[in-house]
């Protein structure tokens, strides 16, 4: 019997879709964060989310039994008994650091520690513990629920035991993985980074307006959104802090950040979150429509 | 509750994420104004707009796709309520 009883850190936007997809194949999840405020709003996604999926006749649930499956609390002693958790707080490794000694102490020996993050190494993470061969990365795509392939990172001391029970445990949710070794930026953000880069810095030489970049990469390389909605969508000040990390990191000239990022970010302009990035998303509040 | 009030209120929401007035017959959806992430920002502002309950048999994107459905979906909820 694979695991059951999953610990989810974090109830942001990768935490909550962590949580649903749990309890939508029948785990048992216990969503923490910092405030009731943050959980109440939390799960209130999560019902919106799961009242969304009625669209599709094949995917409509009762919000309500899914939800059952879900524990919101702020309290970690609630972890006493998993078996896996998954960390998904913000990328600052100062409060990654917290949550992992945090961790470590309530948890049971055997439980691994699986880190959503977008660039920290995991074999720093796991050196905030006691336990680094049962730390690994699991980088989840977003929306978690919809994206069924996982970037799975290997840290220097992780074990092939724990690799094994991450797999097992990605195929009891329904989605398969990527196994990559550990290095700043994994393989998905360092490549992806670069490239969102590297197209800022087009609209920033005039060199093409960022609809027609776009257009490109959908039209003539199938891909199925361009490089700056992409950038939209994960949020041009959550870009910039990967961008940092990743120029800290090699200290690559390749990673410095386009101005042009900075300064729509310095604007206010984040992208989706904010309502405008590169492209117009709302005029006063909402949800996205077209540039 | 007139239509004409459940279409200027529409309209104004809709007007918080479209930047052109939107003709009540133009399907929202395939003129790519808004993505169906949208729908259920719409919903839930029609549930509490109007004071119904969208059930998971009413989720389908033809209730929703013009100002006329939209229109017509919730003069039919309200009719049942009532």
């Amino acid at each position: 019997m694979g695991v059951q009883k999953v610990g989810v850190i974090g109830a942001g936007v990768m935490g909550i879709g962590v949580a649903q997809s749990l309890a939508q194949t029948g785990h048992q999840a216990i969503l923490i964060d910092l405030s009731e405020d943050i959980l109440a709003r939390a799960r209130q996604e999560i019902r919106n989310h799961i009242r969304l999926q009625g669209f599709n006749k094949q995917k409509r649930a009762d919000p309500d039994e899914i939800l059952s499956r879900i524990a919101f609390t702020t309290d970690y002693t609630a972890l006493a008994d998993t078996e896996l958790v998954v960390e998904n707080v913000v990328e600052r490794w100062d409060v990654k650091a917290g949550v992992y000694a945090r961790l470590d102490a309530v948890c049971p020996g055997e439980c691994v520690f699986a880190a959503n993050t977008s660039a920290i190494s995991i074999t720093r993470l796991g050196s905030a513990t006691a336990r680094a061969d049962k730390v690994i990365g699991m980088h989840f795509m977003n929306p978690v629920p919809l994206k069924m392939t996982v970037e799975v990172v290997r840290g220097y001391h992780t074990s092939e035991h724990t690799l094994d029970i991450a797999k097992a445990f990605l195929a009891q949710l329904g989605k398969d993985c990527i196994v990559v070794n550990d290095a700043p930026g994994f393989v998905a953000n360092r490549l992806s980074h670069v490239f969102m880069n590297e197209a800022a810095n087009l609209v920033l030489e005039q060199v093409a307006e960022p609809k027609d970049i776009d257009e490109i990469f959908k039209k003539c390389y199938g891909h199925a959104m361009g490089p700056l909605e992409t950038a939209d969508l994960i949020g041009l000040d959550t870009v910039v802090d990967t961008l940092q990390i990743l120029y800290e990191s090699f200290q690559d000239p390749k990673f410095r950040c386009s101005p042009l990022l900075r300064k729509l970010v310095d604007a206010g302009r984040y992208g989706r979150k904010s309502g405008q990035g590169f492209y117009l998303y709302r005029r006063t509040g909402g949800a996205p429509s077209g540039s | 509750m007139s239509r004409e009030k459940v279409l200027a209120e529409t309209q104004s929401f809709l007007g918080q994420f479209i930047a052109v007035e939107v003709a009540d017959d133009v399907d929202i959806f395939a003129a790519g104004l808004v993505n169906s992430l949208f729908a259920m920002q719409l919903v839930l502002f029609l549930e509490s707009a109007f004071a119904i309950r969208v059930e998971n048999e009413d989720l389908d994107f033809d209730n929703f796709r013009t100002l006329n459905a939209i229109a017509g979906f919730v003069e039919r909820k309200v009719a049942i309520a009532a």
